[in-house]
């Protein structure tokens, strides 16, 4: 038996003293003042310092009360959908919206378990991209160009 | 008091052609939202923010409330035809609906669920006519003490709504203070954990941290088990309750509506809690009680007049105070904020066809819905059974257009990813994200009521319990953080999360 009794405490607690920590560092560059005259350093400070203090507790906490332990973290499908939002963000203004789409929705999709990769899924896929491109590009009117600079470099 | 006469105002906004199209589309998209497992009305309603900057407040705030309200309603549909909850208010109708659908009863089942939602809705519009106005009129003087103590205690409550313990709950508030500070401070002008990015100067959008959470990091947690949804019934007939079942039914519902309209109002509740407090006390006092849990169908008109009286009650103190009690109600806040309008009291007063518009289009919508759902309920039932690997991807790629939209910045897409490992981890670890963004939507306006409190005061921390109103919110904050804390209701409280998640 580990040393750790609940895992999930003993994380988060990880997590809050981090945070906070960050928020006290950052936090004692800025300027206090005082209760009746609040600097902008006040108010982070008082939250730092009470989230200091439940980190400490949480962390204490974990290892005397037993608890449950961390499932599994889900890295694939993590890593794809949030590699499908970055890679969204990285094409959209520059390989243009059609291909950006198209691209971060594959990937996405690809963190199912249910993924195949045929003709049918493709089609759909295409539909969905163009789909959006009349309704956010051509409908609403949201600047992003269909087909990016990467393509057409005059 | 003129009543009919702002009743008047409302129904000339709610019933032009307009707006009377937004409700529409707002209580179709709630259901279909609420029929779907794995999508809420969070993330439902961030990601179509962006596309009510364009519309005229009445018609947004119109649209968006319909999302919330009918969200409830199509919750109860796939409760019962495939028990998997499509919302979380309608975890408890499951226990009864699916068992009344296994015995071939899913018709009567769903008209009960729509038929109490009807009577709930309206009977919760009523309360808000009567109840909005008085507490607008007190919180007109309100000071910062009052405001500050006020937030405080609506933190509060959002805890007891929290899974898992007390520690972590408080901890994500204050997470959520903490990512509200980002940004430039109102009254220095100086930038706070910016890192110096012009971006952040402004702040984060709280779309970003809602489409992030709710949106992202929900679809990565629901991928760790994909599961195949069954349906128990392809074809539902037999819509109409009985002679006997509507005399079963009948206080049921009333008691699940008055129930549901209290829990609604107060800081932290809302559709949830009301669900769930309903079927407890059902269960305590019907005299069919041995039959809950076996396809009683107490058990689903109760639960279900709770969560949408709740729904909606939750308006109340969102239109009066200013103050968000759950999640969509923060997200309501930002869409009026979005559209040029301050949120607090004088809404009422200065923007009267926005308030009672709103409030006569939650009927007209609770109308709606009762006739949108049970004809159309072929269409739910084929709506259920698109499965979830087709769904999440589209999910993910609105996500990314609309937080782009919000000010056509890719920066904006990148923070949301950041978020949505965020969400993803606070799950992993049972901390319950919903006060983090409510914290965070109160964070600057706390800060703001407590420097004014404190400035007047002259730095005397003391006045937030010398002041008689904030000192009695504080109070009740207290009492409530003490309930919480309480073993034998600390039990109960564990229990009630249990039964849902299991």
């Amino acid at each position: 038996m580990s040393l750790i009794r609940s895992p999930k405490d003993f994380w988060s607690g990880l997590i809050y003293l981090v945070a906070a920590l960050f928020g006290l560092t950052i936090g004692s560059n800025y300027s206090m003042g005082r209760a009746g005259q609040m600097g902008p350093g006040y108010f982070p400070i008082i939250l730092s310092s009470l989230l200091l203090m439940f980190g400490a507790v949480t962390l204490v906490r974990s290892f005397i009360v037993p608890g449950e332990s961390v499932t599994r973290f889900a890295l694939k499908p993590a890593l794809l959908i949030i590699g499908s939002v970055v890679v969204f963000g990285l094409l959209v203004e520059r390989a243009g919206f059609l291909v950006a789409m198209f691209a971060s929705t594959l990937m996405s999709a690809s963190a199912s378990s249910e993924f195949r990769f045929e003709w049918r899924a493709i089609l759909g896929l295409v539909l969905f991209v163009a789909a959006g491109a009349l309704l956010f590009v051509k409908a609403l009117g949201v600047p992003m160009p269909l087909i990016g600079p990467w393509f057409n470099p005059s | 008091m003129d009543l009919l006469g702002n009743l008047w105002i409302g129904l000339e906004t709610a019933l032009t052609p307009y707006n009377l199209l937004y409700c529409l589309v707002g209580v179709f998209f709630g259901t279909a939202v609420g029929v779907l497992p794995g999508l809420g009305p969070v993330a439902t309603i961030a990601m179509l923010l962006p596309i009510t900057f364009g519309l005229p407040p009445e018609s947004a705030l119109i649209m968006l409330a319909g999302i919330y309200y009918g969200a409830q309603y199509g919750g109860s549909t796939t409760a019962i035809l495939v028990n998997l909850p499509g919302e979380s208010s309608s975890v408890v109708t499951a226990l009864d609906g699916y068992q009344m659908a296994r015995q071939g009863n899913a018709g009567r089942a769903l008209a009960t669920a729509a038929i109490g939602s009807f009577i709930a809705g309206t009977l919760a519009t009523i309360v808000i006519i009567f109840f909005a106005p008085p507490l607008a009129s007190i919180a007109l003087k309100f000071g910062p003490a009052e405001y500050f103590s006020l937030m405080v205690l609506g933190l509060i409550g959002s805890i007891v709504l929290a899974r898992g313990s007390l520690l972590h709950a408080l901890a994500m508030i204050l997470l959520g203070l903490f990512l509200g500070l980002v940004g430039t401070d109102i009254t220095s002008g100086s930038e706070r954990y910016t890192f110096d990015l012009p971006k952040l100067a402004d702040g984060i959008d709280f779309v970003i941290v809602a489409m992030g959470i709710f949106g992202v990091g929900e679809i990565i947690a629901n991928l760790e088990n994909e599961s195949k949804r069954e349906l128990i019934t392809k074809r539902v007939t037999g819509l109409m309750p009985t002679r006997e079942d509507w005399r079963r039914i009948r206080w049921p519902i009333l008691r699940g509506t008055l129930l549901g309209s209290i829990l609604g109002i107060l800081p932290g509740g809302g559709a949830m809690l009301a669900s769930f407090g309903a079927y407890s006390l059902e269960k305590k006092v019907s005299p069919n009680s041995a039959e809950f849990g076996k396809g009683a169908i107490e058990g689903v008109a109760a639960p279900e007049a709770a969560n949408n009286a709740g729904a909606q009650t939750s308006f109340i103190p969102m239109l009066t105070l200013g103050i968000p009690s759950n999640p969509v109600m923060a997200l309501m806040i930002g869409a009026m904020i979005i559209q040029g309008i301050q949120p607090g009291p004088s809404v009422m007063t200065d923007q009267p066809s926005l308030f009672w518009g709103l409030i006569v289009s939650m009927w007209v919508g609770n109308l709606m819905l009762l006739a949108l759902n049970l004809p159309l309920i072929g269409l739910w039932v084929r709506m259920i059974s698109i499965p979830y690997h087709f769904l999440f991807p589209m999910i993910v790629a609105f996500c990314s257009i609309g937080v782009f939209s919000l000010s056509n910045s890719t920066f904006d897409v990148y923070l949301m990813a950041i978020f949505g490992l965020l969400g993803y981890v606070f799950r992993k670890i049972d901390a319950e994200p919903a006060p983090l963004l409510l914290a965070f939507v109160l964070g600057p306006m706390m800060e703001e009521f407590l420097r004014r409190t404190l400035l007047l005061s002259r730095g005397d921390t003391t006045v937030f319990f010398t002041r008689p109103i904030s000192a009695i919110m504080l109070g009740v904050a207290v009492i409530l953080l003490i309930i919480v804390l309480l073993p034998s209701i600390r039990k109960k409280r564990e229990e009630a999360f249990e039964e849902e998640a299991g």
